[in-house]
């Protein structure tokens, strides 16, 4: 089915409709307004924090993630299912829950400033910049390392095996058979981490400690509701949507797609093992797990006693939640598909936008688009659904891509020459293959569309919710505990949905 | 004869939508959720208007002012309620609101007279913080002290807002100076009063901007009299919450009707312990117990309307030159 022309129209109608989504919205958040606005000087610093903390993210992401990843591709450890397992987790962690984490660890009264008075230790402080890294790294290295490990999965076994019996020094493996295959996903790996933190808002403010810590989306808000400057808060977020657009492009040059060549699929084994390398690998994977783990180990320490007594809303809110994210997942599963199938680098940056999207000019765009003709109140919860799929693209399509391109590089030339074409090809030779991240792919989207508090916010319906959405109202309410609960809830059932749908992927091992 | 039955259902059906006309309020979320004013103010609006009374959300009170410019005349709201006296300039420059007729006696620190709004609760912005703490008794005090406060950012948040003007009316052209000397004071700028709220609530700051109402919640509904508010000398900034009837509105009489419904005892009564702000109109029953002992301020300060556009944008450019360095 790959490169077929019908492949390729429905991709093209797909990123067509995608675009249209982004695009259309805030056509007409500008034509409300009457034309672009011109951003302030304080808007100008906003955009440089805003990129210069993205790219200190992405780096720092991406450059931890290569010792985790390859420590979890190299070894086999009881637990290490686990342990891949819940690195999703802080991914898909809703953000107001993921800053009480870290809090609960790295705040005044955390478990660290606690642990370094006892030993009569000056406590850290974790607000300014060094805070809002450390939460992306938190959020982010995790998908790093969940991208890269598939990346060490498609190199094949027997190339190690000859590196093992050419007896090649870590260095020399790492030149010739990781490098290239870095070389192959670390620019996506990098342009997403780049565009998630290039749209982070709540965390950066509140981590950042102050207004020198101002993104562009707040600066959107600012405009928007403080201002009310139509037109400025439009040329914002296209500044917003074409900083993403260049590094989606910028990454599809940088990573070159040549293929590691077609293997035997033997699970990876360990190769000449030396006792440095041993050290380093339980040393990286102990710390990743520390950091991973502790916040959210204290998540459910502080939500457990109030989860008794939790109000009925928030059970109906819950079941709200699990209907629209598996629409949701729907959705993005198979719009996924259809932009990945034909290959095409223009698809995949198309997709990307949809990370760079302001959710309120985007809210703002759909209401004055829909508000002729309905009443966007009325069907919050089908917008939400499509819009949260909208958002989750990106990570389907990181998922997808590379293994498809690797199956059509390994066993294109195969099947062409048997013949094997259009829904036979995709039925025998594509899903099978793609089993693996497409459960992570349905996993992710069906958890970020869980704990994605989204459009809703915007014309938030008195009738019904998300649980993202009762837990602002119960924080409104100060139920703060109510709300920790709710939290937790979240969390649990966000991470639920991504483990049976990743479990489904991954226990189909060809 | 099934067509027919059919017809007169849907006759009928008409007939019983076009009795009873429907009243779009439009609020912020927080009031019309279960745990606010919105489901008692619904229940005891309809037994007496034969109407269905319809809240339409948004975030807060500066979303709610944003909705309606983006609807403009051709908006269905018929009352617009949850506004507040920073924002009625710019609602009124809309010159979406129809007169209001509404006369109450007003339990508000401020003489009231508006041709167009009306009040329905207030509140004073204050510090919260821990019963047993040290007590600050103005800004420079703060400022000097080692106390950690959280503030809410003013772009984003209405008791941010609050704050600034607050400074600003205290101190003028001294602003700039006291913002600076506070900076050290300031642990973080969250977007919204919650995340603020609860991060003080898990101890990760002394102090809290928010209301002087804030510790009868704690004292009320978790009977926990530990949180209080600061009293500080130079006085403290006034926040009143208004409702407009809409001119454009096809229900202007019921409109008028839900003003005076909002100003009534029935509905005024509900407002402390709900939207936990001062009714602005004292219940029959005088105010519910934990309210009484709060602390009540020497002075108040409000800004006027017409004055808080100019001065809003000047203070937050002080805000943010004495912040970011």
């Amino acid at each position: 089915m790959a490169r077929s022309p019908v492949a390729v129209i429905l991709g093209g109608a797909v990123a067509l409709a995608v675009a249209a989504l982004i695009l259309g919205p805030l056509a007409a958040v500008l034509w409300h307004a009457g034309g672009a606005g011109w951003p302030s000087p304080s808007d100008w610093s906003a955009v440089r924090f805003t990129v210069w903390q993205a790219v200190l993210s992405a780096v720092l992401s991406g450059a931890l993630a290569i010792p985790v990843a390859r420590a979890l591709a190299r070894r086999r450890f009881l637990g290490r299912g686990v342990m891949i397992l819940a690195l999703g987790a802080p991914f898909i962690l809703p953000v107001v829950a993921a800053i009480a984490g870290l809090l609960a660890l790295f705040g005044r009264n955390g478990v660290l400033n606690s642990a370094l008075a006892a030993f009569g230790l000056p406590g850290i402080e974790i607000f300014g910049l060094h805070g809002v890294l450390l939460a992306h790294v938190f959020f982010n290295l995790p998908l790093a390392v969940r991208l890269l490990l598939e990346g060490w999965r498609a190199i094949p076994a027997e190339r190690f095996r000859l590196a093992a019996q050419l007896d090649m020094p870590p260095g020399a493996v790492f030149r010739l058979i990781e490098w290239p295959m870095l070389r192959q996903r670390m620019p996506g790996v990098l342009a997403v981490v780049f565009a998630i933190c290039l749209s982070s808002f709540a965390v950066v403010l509140i981590l950042g400690g102050g207004p020198a810590a101002t993104t562009i989306e707040l600066a959107i808000y600012q405009a928007f509701s403080f201002d009310f400057d139509l037109g400025r808060a439009a040329t914002l977020a296209v500044l917003q949507l074409i900083m993403v657009t260049v590094a989606a492009l910028l990454a599809l040059r940088l990573a070159r797609t040549d293929g590691m060549g077609a293997g035997l699929d033997r699970p990876m084994a360990i190769w000449t093992d030396r006792p440095g390398l041993r050290v380093q690998d339980a040393a990286v994977l102990i710390l990743t797990a520390l950091f991973i783990a502790a916040p959210m180990v204290l998540l459910v320490i502080q939500g457990l006693p109030a989860l008794v007594q939790m109000p009925a809303v928030v059970w109906s809110a819950a079941l709200t939640s699990l209907a629209v994210a598996l629409a949701s997942t729907g959705i993005a599963v198979l719009a996924g598909l259809a932009l990945a199938l034909p290959r095409r680098g223009l698809y995949d940056s198309i997709a990307m936008m949809t990370l760079a999207a302001s959710p309120l000019v985007l809210g703002t765009g759909l209401f004055l688009l829909i508000r002729p003709f309905a009443f966007p109140g009325n069907h919050i919860l089908a917008i939400t659904a499509v819009v949260n799929a909208a958002a989750a693209l990106p990570f389907v399509l990181r998922s997808l891509a590379p293994d498809l391109h690797a199956t059509e590089d390994g066993f294109g030339r195969l099947a062409d020459s048997l013949d094997l074409r259009g829904w036979a090809r995709l039925r025998w030779l594509i899903l099978p293959r793609l089993r693996r991240p497409l459960g992570f792919a349905a996993g992710l989207a069906a958890a970020l569309s869980m704990g994605d508090l989204g459009v809703i916010a915007l014309f938030p319906p008195p009738d019904t919710a998300t649980l993202p959405l009762q837990i602002y109202r119960l924080m409104g309410a100060y139920r703060m505990e109510a709300a920790a609960a709710a939290s937790l809830l979240l969390v649990a059932l966000s991470f639920g949905l991504f483990a049976v749908f990743d479990r489904i992927g991954r226990h189909a091992d060809t | 004869m099934k067509h027919l039955i059919t017809a007169t259902g849907l006759v009928l059906a008409t007939q019983a939508v076009a009795e009873t006309p429907v009243l779009n309020v439009y609020t912020y979320d927080s009031f019309a959720t279960e745990w606010g004013p919105g489901p008692a103010i619904e229940e005891g609006f309809e037994a007496q208007c034969g109407c269905d009374l319809k809240w339409v959300t948004a975030g807060d009170g500066a979303a709610l002012l944003s909705r309606l410019r983006l609807e403009g005349e051709g908006t269905e709201a018929d009352v617009v309620l949850g506004l507040d006296t920073n924002l009625t300039a710019a609602a009124r420059d809309t010159g979406l609101f129809a007169p209001q007729t509404v006369s109450a006696d007003y339990a508000l620190p401020i003489a009231w007279s508006d041709d167009t709004f009306v009040p329905f609760d207030w509140g004073y912005f204050a510090f919260v913080g821990n019963a047993e703490d040290p007590k600050p008794a103005n800004f420079r005090a703060l400022a000097d002290s080692d106390r950690r406060v959280v503030i809410q950012d003013p772009r984003s948040s209405t008791p941010g807002l609050g704050l600034l003007l607050w400074i600003k009316a205290a101190y003028g052209d001294e602003a700039p100076q006291v913002w600076a000397d506070l900076k050290d004071n300031i642990v973080t700028v969250t977007p919204g009063w919650s995340e603020a709220y609860g991060m003080f609530l898990d101890g990760e700051a002394d102090l809290v901007l928010s209301y002087t109402t804030s510790p009868a919640y704690h004292v009320i509904a978790e009977e926990d009299a530990s949180k209080v508010a600061l009293p500080f000398d130079e006085g403290h900034y006034l926040q009143v919450e208004v409702a407009g009837a809409v001119a454009g509105s096809d229900q202007p009489e019921l409109a008028q009707a839900f003003l005076a419904y909002l100003a009534s005892d029935a509905a005024q009564s509900v407002i402390p312990t709900t939207n936990w702000m001062y009714p602005a109109v004292t219940p029959e029953g005088g105010l519910p117990d934990g309210f009484t002992d709060l602390v009540t301020p020497a002075k108040s300060l409000l800004v006027p309307e017409g004055d808080v556009p100019a001065m809003r944008d000047a203070a937050l450019e002080e805000w943010r030159a004495a912040l970011s360095q």
